[in-house]
């Protein structure tokens, strides 16, 4: 499989995805430059964490308008496969590409740590083999993570089965002080009606590789290789 | 030039400049110096720049190692090789002025500075640090001073996207008016691709490239070198302003530059900005620069030529390229839509010249501006002062042992020097670039995994400086120990120190004795742990008119080296029914400790015990247990003692401990004094036989403590509650007096 991860100016996780994907996962990447129009063929592109463009306005408004987005943003709209780490799903809510809104934390402060989410459904090439009764532990780190949609639209993520994860404890209780960015119904990870565009806070490939002591971030990546390979 | 620019001796004082030196100046000139020219030297001539009042003690600190590649004061920060061709950038540097005027933009700045001075050299950086000093917490002013100071460090460092993997935070009333805010940034450059801050090569084009040049921090060097007082609201045009995101595109496009082999070399543009880069450069390539400043990007219209050469806006580099090729950089910077703008060329003069609107504003000459030139250097008076002979007279037999120890543990719990820093560290991505490995394995010192090899550097910033104040000499022993305490208890095997030298003001012979004493101990513990000093900084000034110096506060960064990660030691109990030892001597001692200065409340005392040839030794046998996998844990005992220790290796698995204390030992002394030289381990129960007997062959003391618990905390059977308990107050101080 080909992925292809966009590199904004301002893009700091980006050779962190990169590094899981090939090294890890055993993946071909390309880098795709913000400037650029040509996705390089590439089966599932990745927005990378990070503060595109300095952020100084909100988070991902900006990076939503450069070149290589045009092209992403039609990949997506013809059904490609588009995920979103951090500062990529703020971009994919600026686009609308997923519902919702990711404001200031509740806390008005960057929080990075350990967080633990739980997967709500096996229907995604993001979860299909995560297992949905375990916690995984996976950290986030974010000033604007606080993941917002109004009342219908949470329906309307639930009835869709749209809704990917959910902050929990360690024990895999859905609990308010687990909820760290203050979160509605403690989402953490959504997708769109059409189930190919992933947004998610958390950052997976903060926790895949065994030199850190957390590999709970693997089944989000065996998911996406399962699917795609089957 | 102009007549009517010419300055006085008066003009000299206003800028800070001393008359002698202002006389120096004319003789090196040959005629009285314009206003911009003054400008210059006095900028250079200020203590930030050139470490005029420390140079004569720092050259007699060890510089000297096996794995030297840039000794110190050579380039803008020590370069260590790790091997396998594999180098090692660090350094720490002080924000502490700005950061007491503008929290947010002092501490940010100060972390844009201390990045840039690690890829300047080539290095592209994988760890920041941090060490923090405030007044007492409960009072406003500190309050907003740590809310600014982190979220300064957090928004600037988050952004640039390096991890923010450890330091240290400490409250103490001396800090009320100045606090200290020290940056540190460690780097990795393969051997070979390392840049120089040097210029040569008659005709080669200088480049200024990077952000615009605007009237921040105008004689920001001046402003570090001078005491604070309530006229210093008005040096707020001193501060700088940060922006993270340009330092992000100026990392990537400087490490890209360099690959081109265009450069000849480069330095980044912090203290002194163009006047400091130019000089400095010329003076190490022995040639000099003709600067048009109308070609330098400015963000406002009519900037005086002094206002361009001193400004200290930030993110801004100064490149000398090999001629000919200037397309190559140019690329490089437009990929990234920086400014890069050829502003003059390297003459064979050795004079800096500049020019504006046509006119020629200033002639120096390089050499005699930086530090190893014709900067002034000058030998200091110093004095005992009269408190160090009453901290002598301490004795344990004046303080009363108190009947209830359990409510001593609480008082250190909740005291926000030992309790839990996560307020802070939680405001910090520390784990970006996916190498932090302490993450989720506790160690006594920062392990950041250098990718691409099997390597690991260890990092730690300490400095107890009640300790440094109490006796400055054996203090600043104990502030390179316990760096090399931490690097060995967390497998690493110490290498080389940075050090940040935060004192009062110079010219008090009180002070200056405190400067010499911590220099002295720090030369005696360098040598014995082999690890040469390869630089860092000295803030001199940190007092108030009315409160008086800071404790005074060598923070030393040290650096160290794991060739593999398995013999990573992590701090935390893992098992219950595993042994606890304490290797090292318990002492009857409590001076200095932060149970007699809070508890008691008693201030007067010597450092507490310290032995540097005991010490060693011990390190080296905590050496050999690791080697052997004896250890499940290491911890050092430090700020709250043995109790604080046990506590700390208990609670990150929610484990316990029942242990029984010496009865040749006061039982205060036992639990909560801060003797130096001793570590805390746990070993699984079949390792017993082993760890005695290699024990027994050393010289070190070792005693058995006794064994982790599920949760239990006893001592000598009496009950001190749960681990439990205890965490729910050690975890939430912070939060209860800052929110949330």
């Amino acid at each position: 499989m080909k992925f292809g991860v966009v590199i904004f100016p301002g893009s700091n996780c980006d050779e962190d995805i990169i590094y899981v994907l090939e090294k890890i996962m055993g993946q071909q990447v390309v880098r795709l430059w913000h400037k650029d129009h040509d996705l390089q063929g590439a089966d599932f592109i990745v927005l990378p964490g990070g503060f595109s463009f300095g952020d100084y306005l909100r988070s991902g408004a900006i990076a939503r308008f450069s070149p290589i987005m045009q092209e992403v943003i039609r990949f997506a709209n013809n059904g490609g496969f588009l995920l979103g780490i951090c500062n990529g799903f703020q971009i994919l809510t600026e686009a609308g590409l997923v519902p919702g809104a990711l404001l200031h934390n509740q806390n008005r402060k960057f929080i990075c740590r350990n967080t633990y989410l739980k997967a709500q459904t096996n229907n995604s090439v993001l979860t299909s083999q995560v297992d949905l009764n375990k916690a995984l532990k996976i950290p986030v780190a974010h000033g604007e993570g606080n993941f917002y949609a109004d009342k219908n639209s949470i329906e309307e993520l639930k009835q869709n089965d749209q809704i990917l994860f959910r902050y929990c404890d360690a024990a895999g209780n859905y609990t308010d002080e687990a909820n760290a960015n203050g979160s509605i119904q403690n989402i953490a990870g959504v997708c769109n009606k059409a189930r190919n565009v992933f947004g998610l806070m958390p950052h997976p490939e903060r926790a895949a590789d065994s030199l850190l002591a957390n590999q709970d971030g693997l089944a989000i990546f065996e998911s996406i290789l399962s699917v795609a390979n089957a | 030039m102009k007549p009517q620019n010419l300055t006085t001796v008066q003009t000299a004082k206003d800028l800070g400049l001393l008359p002698e030196e202002f006389e120096r100046i004319k003789e090196i000139l040959s005629r009285v110096p314009n206003f911009t020219e003054l400008s210059i030297f006095s900028v250079m001539w200020s203590e930030h720049c050139s470490y005029k009042n420390s140079i004569t003690w720092l050259k007699k600190l060890p510089k000297d190692g096996p794995r030297m590649l840039a000794k110190a004061g050579e380039e803008n920060a020590g370069l260590v090789d790790l091997g396998d061709g594999i180098g090692c950038a660090f350094k720490i540097e002080s924000h502490n002025h700005p950061s007491a005027l503008e929290p947010y933009q002092g501490a940010a700045t100060g972390v844009g500075g201390i990045n840039r001075d690690i890829f300047t050299m080539g290095a592209r950086p994988i760890a920041q640090l941090n060490s923090l000093r405030f007044g007492d917490l409960k009072n406003d002013r500190t309050k907003w001073l740590i809310k600014g100071v982190v979220k300064g460090i957090g928004d600037y460092g988050n952004a640039f996207g390096i991890p923010t993997v450890g330091g240290e935070l400490f409250f103490d009333e001396c800090y009320q008016v100045n606090p200290l805010v020290n940056a540190f940034s460690a780097g990795i450059v393969k051997a070979g691709e390392t840049v120089s801050a040097t210029s040569y090569g008659v005709g080669n084009p200088v480049y200024i490239v990077g952000s615009s040049t605007g009237k921040d921090g105008i004689h920001g060097a001046a402003f570090a070198s001078k005491n604070i007082t309530e006229d210093s609201v008005n040096d707020l045009p001193a501060v700088q302003v940060g922006d993270p995101f340009q330092e992000k595109l100026l990392l990537e496009a400087s490490l890209e530059v360099i690959k081109t082999g265009a450069v000849i070399g480069m330095q980044d543009m912090g203290a002194a900005g163009i006047i400091c880069s130019n000089s400095e450069m010329s003076a190490k390539g022995e040639h000099g620069m003709v600067i048009d400043l109308d070609k330098v990007p400015t963000r406002q219209e009519n900037m005086q030529p002094f206002e361009i050469l001193l400004s200290e806006s930030q993110e801004r580099m100064l490149i000398v390229v090999e001629k000919g090729r200037e397309a190559e950089v140019q690329a490089v910077f437009d990929k990234w839509d920086l400014n890069c703008v050829q502003i003059g060329e390297v003459t064979n003069t050795k004079r800096l010249v500049y020019y504006r609107h046509g006119e020629m504003v200033a002639d120096v000459p390089a050499d005699d501006l930086v530090l190893g030139g014709g900067a002034p250097v000058y030998q200091r008076e110093y004095k005992e002062p009269a408190y160090f002979a009453e901290n002598k007279k301490f004795n344990i037999e004046q303080v009363l042992e108190p009947e209830d120890l359990k409510a001593v543990a609480d008082h250190l719990i909740s005291h926000p020097n030992i309790a839990s820093k996560r307020w802070v560290t939680d405001q910090y991505d520390s784990m970006v670039g996916t190498s932090t490995v302490t993450t989720n394995q506790p160690c006594d010192a920062a392990v950041v995994a250098v990718k691409g090899t099997d390597k690991a550097i260890v990092l730690t910033l300490d400095c107890n400086s009640r300790y440094v104040y109490a006796d400055p000499e054996i203090g600043c022993e104990i502030a390179v120990a316990e760096a090399a305490r931490n690097i060995t208890c967390a497998g690493g095997e110490p290498v080389a120190i940075t050090n940040c030298l935060n004192f009062g003001n110079p010219y008090v012979p009180e002070v200056y004795w405190q400067f010499v004493g911590a220099i002295k101990g720090m030369s005696k513990a360098c040598t014995k742990f082999e690890t040469p000093v390869t630089g860092g900084n000295v803030s001199f000034y940190n007092q108030s008119s009315d409160e008086g110096p800071v404790f005074p506060t060598p923070t030393i960064g040290m650096l160290g080296v794991m060739d593999d990660l398995s013999t990573l030691t992590r701090s935390d109990f893992r098992n219950q029914g595993n042994l606890i030892y304490l290797i090292g001597e318990s002492k009857n001692d409590i001076a200095s400790s932060q149970y007699l200065a809070s508890f008691h409340k008693i201030a007067a005392s010597p450092a507490p015990y310290f032995d540097l040839e005991k010490e060693y030794a011990m390190h080296q046998v905590i050496k050999q247990l690791i080697k052997e996998k004896l250890l499940v844990s290491a911890h050092d005992v430090a700020d709250g003692g043995l109790y604080i220790a046990l506590l700390e290796s208990a609670m990150p698995n929610g484990l316990g401990f029942k242990i029984e204390t010496d009865e040749a030992i006061r039982k205060d002394a036992f639990l909560f004094g801060e003797a130096q030289g001793r570590v805390v381990v746990s070993i699984k129960p079949e390792n017993q036989e082993a760890l005695v007997e290699l024990l027994a062959t050393s010289e070190t003391e070792f005693s058995f403590l006794g064994t982790v618990t599920s949760g239990d905390l006893l001592i000598d059977d009496t009950d001190f509650g749960t681990v439990k308990e205890a965490s729910a107050i050690y975890n939430n101080v912070l939060h209860n007096i800052l929110g949330d």
